[in-house]
């Protein structure tokens, strides 16, 4: 099937199979290999994108669904050179390892900052405690990390935050 | 430091093993024994072969050709028999992803099933005594009279612990990408945590001379030690790509992980302890059961640490192994030293209890002033010092050693507290170190698994060299550099740091190049009991109504000579300790005892922990000054992390409830079965 879709700002037609996902297509086909394959079943987060500006498991999505979508990957946060400054804080917190969640909780703490608040781990919705290390905590817990960088990502998100 | 590659990783632009750019890459798909036992009867790819785009299909049908000495879970599709459920018993190779995992789907597999036995227990009528335990310990150590010392003890703890299956599961799937050139070599982009190793044994397994076959990994997203040794999906491709004459990628899926690439062996571990009136150990016993597959002996060292920790006149450890029909257990963080000091460091813990001694106390009166096994002087050891500055950072003296008191609403709280110890050895490496222009590049064929290689060398060779550490850059990761031991049992950076302050030595007289081989000052090494000691705090708040146990605080302190590398260092020590909580709360795979392998083969099943489950965690070290380790002084740290946390943690439930939970993890049915 062929599909239209706009990743980090270029527009790509592809022929694609209606099996594949839309994080194989962006690592198979597209050479775009920041989005990561970690558990292909949406548990890890490792393969977060934003589609339309909401941050998704793109290995949950298939290619063809994604047809006139606007995708950013983590290859797309930079601005030029410039580091976006999740990117920076990252590396100055320490907040990875290997490096193999990185993408994906970079691109999901993206999408976490435009999403409105709280969570559930708040008692009372009405009142909004903005982004405090536990609402940091429980927003990212998509986003799994074996090395254990919980501490650093967090440390490293609140920089960010407004 | 900053981490030297984290401007790629951060950009997505770091290359893991499945992610070089190769034309005409085609893929390969593994299909998985459905039986735990059995023999092939006959193995039918004709509909496979028919489908769109599928190249060949490999199996025992036809035996792909491995070298003699291609050996137990690499030698692929060469033997009719099936040790265990998941092995892998045949592989779709095709143009795409989707095409070579739909033909691997419709290869018929039909099977004359055996009945299998995959449950471990410790009366199991085969268990035996290995000769040796990983990598090399006698099984069986014997000090003084043990049962002499227990009827002579004022009192006697006598208890079994439990740990499940483990998985490493490292973010990072197991993958490889083969290329063969038209001489014959392999190129092989493999996730691994050695690559000279890898090469060597990837040589073996298919009878190529190692100069044939060349490894590159230069970004690995962790290993856990599952990445230690190589792993099917290397044989798998290098056979695929070359019965079909083209790259061959081959991606596991995280179920066929749980699989195929190693997990850590359950245990059951008696320990029983004597102490006299003061609480000075009179006996002390550690047995543990352990399993491994038909196909591999992997004895895990799980009884090793109770060696070297307590000074007692009677000690006698022991293990005791069965050959199941499971697959083969392999390296998991800290092997040995983290399931067993969880049981050594529990049952300490009760010998406190059961004496009224503060458990801090009752460790610093069993404090030895030799190794206990050996007699070997050690060549530092401040696991004293550890405990002392952990009870004073952590608030330990407002403690109240009564269990079950301390309660806020429905949350029960409590505390506890245990020893961490890694062994801190190194081994032979090479490295060769090159200036050009002023600048310096450092060439050494290790590991850079998220602990901080790269950055921790640079500043190794700087500092030698008496440079900014800008100056230098570090090429590792590849079969072709210098040859290095593989990241593993906390000896990467001590090895591979030995051979770069040589061969920055060397440079200094020679001039623009350093070479330096430590093989021969590493066989020099004085016999010495060399280890890192740790002391683990934890608090943690259980509901009372619900179960549910959450950790709130966990304090490492830890003395691992010198830190090279603060903010690395720290992460590794958080790291370590994270995945010490996930063993102590969650991580668990089931055995299926009745048709074989594993349940619970993903990440929403296998529950590791997530950000919402990290609290407050905090590692901190002492000074420690030893001249017996290396030229930096430093101790390796990628492993001591995990060691004692869940006995930590373990130990603050009991404080917590008073009840204790013997088997991990300790969910919270566990909690409200010991308490109702």
């Amino acid at each position: 099937m062929n599909i239209t879709l706009k990743v980090n700002g270029s527009s790509h037609s592809v022929r694609v199979d209606p099996r594949m996902s839309l994080l194989d297509l962006l690592r198979e086909r597209l050479g775009l290999i920041g989005a990561k394959k970690g558990c292909d079943h949406g548990q890890c987060g490792a393969c977060t994108v934003l589609i339309d500006g909401r941050r998704a498991n793109s290995c949950l999505a298939l290619a063809v669904a994604t047809d006139g979508s606007e995708i950013v990957t983590v290859e797309g946060l930079m601005e030029g050179d410039e580091l976006h400054p999740l990117q920076a804080a990252f590396i100055e917190h320490d907040a990875f390892q290997c490096g193999y969640c990185t993408p994906g909780q970079l691109c999901s703490a993206v999408g976490m900052l435009g999403e409105p608040g709280p969570s559930a781990v708040t008692g009372d919705l009405r009142e909004d405690p903005g982004l405090t290390p536990e609402e940091i905590r429980e927003r990212m817990s998509g986003n799994l990390c074996r090395c254990g960088a919980y501490v650093n990502i967090v440390s490293a998100i609140a920089e960010v935050a407004p | 430091m900053n981490r030297v590659e984290g401007r790629v990783k951060v950009a997505g632009l770091a290359t893991y093993a499945a992610e070089y750019p190769v034309e005409g890459v085609t893929y390969a798909y593994p299909v998985q024994s459905r039986i735990a036992k059995g023999r092939i009867r006959r193995i039918d790819g004709r509909d496979a072969l028919a489908m769109p785009g599928v190249l060949a299909v490999l199996s025992s049908e036809d035996p792909p050709r491995l070298g003699p000495a291609a050996e137990g879970e690499l030698a692929l599709f060469q033997s009719r028999e099936v040790a265990y459920r998941g092995q892998f018993v045949a592989a779709a190779v095709a143009d795409t992803y989707e095409n070579a995992r739909a033909a691997a789907d419709a290869i018929v597999v039909e099977y004359d099933q055996d009945l299998h036995d995959v449950a471990l227990r410790a009366d199991h009528p085969n268990l035996y005594q290995p000769e040796t335990v990983n990598p090399g310990f006698p099984s069986d150590t014997v000090k003084g009279d043990v049962e002499a010392g227990l009827n002579a003890a004022e009192t006697v703890v006598d208890v079994t612990y439990t740990t499940p299956v483990l998985h490493n599961n490292p973010m990072e799937p197991h993958a490889a990408l083969a290329v063969w050139d038209g001489e014959g070599r392999l190129l092989l982009y493999d996730t691994t945590q050695g690559t000279s190793s890898s090469r060597d044994l990837i040589a073996r397994t298919l009878g190529l001379p190692a100069e044939q076959v060349r490894v590159v990994s230069r970004h690995v997203g962790g290993g856990f030690g599952s990445k230690g040794t190589s792993r099917p999906q290397a044989v798998l491709a290098a056979l695929a790509a070359r019965a079909v004459g083209r790259p061959v990628k081959v991606v596991l899926t995280r179920q066929q992980m749980f699989d195929v690439t190693g997990y850590r062996t359950p245990t059951i571990q008696r320990l029983r302890l004597g102490a006299d009136a003061d609480g000075r150990l009179t006996a002390l016993e550690h047995v543990a059961y352990e399993q491994s597959s038909t196909l591999v002996e992997f004895a895990e060292q799980t009884a090793t640490p109770t060696r070297i920790m307590y000074a007692t006149p009677a000690m006698r450890t022991a293990h005791r192994l069965v050959r199941l029909d499971v697959a083969t257990p392999s390296w998991m963080r800290a092997p040995g030293e983290c399931p067993g000091m969880y049981a050594l460091e529990s049952a300490m813990d009760e010998l406190a209890c059961a004496t009224g001694i503060d458990p801090i106390e009752l460790r610093v009166r069993n404090e030895p002033e030799t190794e206990p096994d050996s007699g070997l002087p050690f060549s530092s050891r401040n696991l004293v010092a550890c405990l002392r500055e952990g009870a004073r950072l952590f608030g330990w003296d407002r403690r109240d050693p009564e269990p079950g008191r301390h309660r806020e609403g429905e949350w029960l709280i409590g505390t506890g507290v245990a020893a961490s110890t890694y062994p801190a050895k190194r081994r032979p490496s090479k490295a060769v170190v090159t200036m050009r222009e002023g600048d310096f590049l450092v060439q050494v064929a290790a590991a850079d698994i998220g602990t901080g290689a790269r950055t921790a060398l640079a500043g190794i060779a700087a500092g030698a060299l008496g440079v900014a550490p800008e100056r230098v850059r570090v090429e590792l990761g590849d079969s072709d550099l210098p040859d290095a031991p593989l990241a593993g049992g906390s000896m990467g950076t001590a090895s591979w740091g030995s051979a770069i302050v040589r061969a920055c030595e060397h440079l200094k007289v020679n001039g623009s190049v350093g070479r330096a081989d430590t093989t021969e000052e590493v066989a020099r090494d004085a016999e010495l009991s060399r280890h890192a000691f740790g002391a683990q705090f934890a608090e943690v708040r259980v509901n009372s109504v619900t179960g549910e146990l959450r950790v709130s605080r966990l304090l490492g302190v830890f003395a691992a000579g010198r830190i090279l590398d603060a903010k690395l260092a720290r992460s590794q020590f958080v790291g370590g300790m994270t995945m010490g909580m996930g063993m102590a709360l969650m991580e668990e795979t089931y055995t299926d005892e009745e048709f074989g392998g594993f349940l619970r083969r993903d990440l929403a099943q296998y529950h590791v922990p997530a950000c919402a489950d990290v609290e407050r965690i905090e590692a901190v070290w002492l000074e420690e000054e030893d001249g017996d380790l290396n030229p930096m002084g430093s101790k390796g740290i990628g492993e001591i992390g995990i060691v004692g946390t869940a006995a930590a943690v373990g130990n603050a439930v009991y404080h917590a409830i008073g009840h204790r939970v013997r088997d991990l993890p300790i969910t919270p049915a566990k909690i409200l079965r010991a308490r109702f």
